[in-house]
């Protein structure tokens, strides 16, 4: 498995990046940054690096670069993860708040929440790569700085590897995200092989926080869990996040639990105490599985560890 | 008698509320084993409804304690509202525009975002916080509603206070960008939360509730008074000033203590005074019973509502109230054809 060595986990844990990367919390924060962004103008201009790397220009989607990105600023954690596991580490100047994995990630007091144009021209980035806040493409356009945007919209594991063949293409690292994407696609193969074999579907509940928010089906978290036979109790197409009812979670009765809060002080002893919770299946078995908060909530080379913790879990039902 | 029938109306109302939302939610179950749970629950008398233990704990763990919080948070909110409307002899006044919510929502914050959420559990802490950043608020809002008018003036105070809910707003804002990992609770709670109600939220805010409806409701006479004018009210033996600051106090408490359970629920301090003014009169003496006993129901209608309409999914329940709670007020109003107050 790439990465997990428990220090490396820790300090993953410790930061909080996670639930900023869901809908809800970039809603409400959307007015703060639509006001804080609203200032510009001219600034540096790009550096540009003579030494062209072969197989540039390369054109993604709408945007070309003529030269190979040597100075990348990374405002997504998951897009760090990412650059940093296709070989493109060396190639970032600076990282967002919340990018905490690798270690070895120049990690900055720059915000992907509230993206300061300014703040981060001043890194004279000849690549910026967002997941969200798309509005903010025109001011870097203006600067004449080429953004990538890859979204924190995934709903399938090929939507991911997209995303990092991607960024293998517009850094010049096309080989290490084609190995990247094919160490994944065996990884997860070998897990969902793993994973034993059931007549019935397992269900599950997953807990982004405690006033019940969830992943859905049509999540990339529920493609995932679906490979290892285990439906989500929140069906819902056409959304990644639902806030569900208390009563409809005890009445689903799910098998498993699973908590992505469990940073935010809510564990399994937690959920095994609330009032009402103690018939249902995953709570009387014993079966609430605590994730990694940063783990669970990004879409990065990680979603392999993700897997080894569910496929675990799963194999612990009898 | 008139006053003695809008009381029954009142208890009725709060039962019917209660019933349909021990009845009703997004899992269907049996009414009888419903009711045979919702006796079984009670001390002292033991039934055998039939339900298995998941849904025997859909009754009594997760309905009963959600239905009990928003007849308590609501009457907290409606009662508030008539005192501060009182008290300030301002038709206006309820706990959202004086801001006074806005002061206990950024005492709640600061309590999840500097403190951490380990201590938030304390019974204490947290309406605590709420209490200090509502009577800041309602102290501020006071004084610079003296200061930029003469005789606090309707306009005037409610400047003031959307001023002062602005202010603290800002404040709040700020302080969760710096605490950006609280947002999502902090959020959650702004826009009402129901939704996790617990038999432990109930404890925390019942003996604030008790009190505060003692304090206020042991003052309505006084209120009547104060509604002529504050020089009728010295001729008549009442020290004004002194009414005045201890209604505002309870009505703070009673505010903070809600909210910091429930979140900020709108629209119920203001419209459920005036409806049961337009409906049964002038005096304090019925507004302010009539109101925590309309107020409760509902605000246990409207959070029916927020988690059955869209099952399985919950819908906020401020959303729900200002929905409801707007087009039933126009239609009182217009159908009562009384100018309050």
């Amino acid at each position: 498995m790439p990465g997990t060595d428990p220090i490396e986990l820790q300090q993953a844990k410790r930061a909080t990046s996670t639930r900023l990367e869901d809908p809800m919390r970039r809603r409400a924060l959307l007015l703060t940054v639509l006001l804080i962004a609203g200032c510009g103008g001219d600034g540096d201009e790009p550096a540009t690096d003579p030494a062209t790397a072969p197989g540039f220009p390369v054109t993604v989607g709408d945007l070309t670069l003529e030269t190979q990105p040597t100075r990348i600023v990374s405002l997504s954690p998951t897009a760090t993860e990412m650059l940093f596991a296709i070989g493109a580490g060396d190639q970032v100047v600076a990282v967002d708040e919340f990018s905490n994995y690798p270690p070895g990630a120049p990690i900055t007091e720059l915000s992907g929440f509230e993206i300061n144009t300014e703040a981060v021209a001043a890194y004279h980035p000849d690549l910026v790569v967002i997941s969200s806040y798309a509005e903010v493409i025109p001011q870097f356009e203006a600067l004449s700085i080429p953004v990538h945007l890859a979204p924190d919209t995934p709903r399938t594991v090929d939507d991911v590897y997209r995303q990092i063949t991607d960024l293998g293409a517009l850094t010049g690292q096309a080989d290490g995200a084609a190995t990247l994407v094919d160490r994944m696609t065996g990884d997860l193969a070998a897990l969902v092989e793993r994973a034993p074999d059931r007549p019935e579907p397992l269900s599950y509940y997953i807990e982004i926080d405690e006033t019940y928010w969830t992943y859905t089906s049509d999540s990339l978290v529920g493609s995932l869990f679906e490979m290892v036979d285990l439906e989500n109790i929140a069906s819902e197409p056409g959304s990644v996040t639902i806030q569900l009812t208390a009563e409809s979670i005890i009445d689903a009765d799910p098998d498993l639990i699973f908590l992505t809060d469990a940073a935010f002080g809510v564990d399994a002893a937690t959920v095994a105490g609330r009032d009402g919770w103690s018939g249902i299946q995953a709570v009387s078995n014993d079966r609430i599985v605590e994730l990694d908060t940063d783990i669970a909530s990004r879409w990065g080379p990680r979603i392999v560890d993700l897997m080894e913790t569910v496929v675990d879990a799963v194999s612990r039902v009898p | 008698v008139r006053v003695r029938y809008w009381l029954v109306a009142g208890v009725v109302a709060v039962f019917g509320a209660a019933t349909a939302g021990l009845a009703f939610g997004p899992v269907s179950l049996p009414p009888g084993a419903v009711a045979l749970e919702v006796l079984d629950f009670l001390p002292g008398v033991a039934v055998d409804s039939g339900l298995p233990e998941r849904q025997a704990g859909i009754v009594t763990q997760v309905r009963l304690p959600r239905v009990v919080l928003a007849l308590l948070v609501g009457a907290m909110l409606a009662l508030a509202g008539g005192a501060y409307q009182g008290a300030f002899r301002n038709p206006l006044a309820d706990p959202y525009l004086l801001g006074v919510a806005a002061g206990a929502g950024l005492g709640v914050t600061v309590t999840i975002a500097i403190i951490g959420r380990s201590t938030t559990g304390l019974p204490v802490t947290v309406p605590l916080a709420a209490f200090a950043g509502a009577l800041g608020a309602v102290g501020l809002t006071y004084l610079l509603g003296v200061a930029g008018g003469r005789d606090r003036s309707p306009p005037t105070l409610i400047l003031a206070g959307v001023a002062v809910s602005a202010f603290l707003a800002a404040l709040q804002t700020y302080l969760l960008q710096r605490h950006i990992d609280v947002i999502r609770e902090v959020y959650s709670w702004l826009l009402g939360r129901l939704g996790g109600a617990t038999w432990h939220d109930v404890r925390l805010l019942l003996p604030y509730a008790v009190v505060v409806a003692v304090v206020v409701l042991l003052m309505r006479r006084e209120l009547d008074v104060l509604s002529v004018g504050d020089d009728e009210a010295a001729s008549l033996g009442l020290h004004p000033q002194r009414s005045r600051y201890l209604l505002l106090g309870a009505a703070s408490l009673g505010t903070a203590a809600a909210v910091s359970v429930s979140g900020l629920i709108g629209f119920v301090g203001i419209i459920v005074p005036h409806i049961v003014r337009l409906l049964a009169g002038n005096s304090y003496r019925t507004i302010l019973p009539l109101s925590m006993l309309f107020g409760g129901a509902f605000l246990a209608v409207a959070d029916l509502v927020a988690h059955t309409v869209d099952a399985p999914r919950e819908v906020p329940i401020g959303v729900v109230t200002a929905f409801l709670g707007g087009p039933f007020f126009i239609l009182v109003l217009r159908t009562a054809r009384r100018v309050a107050m």
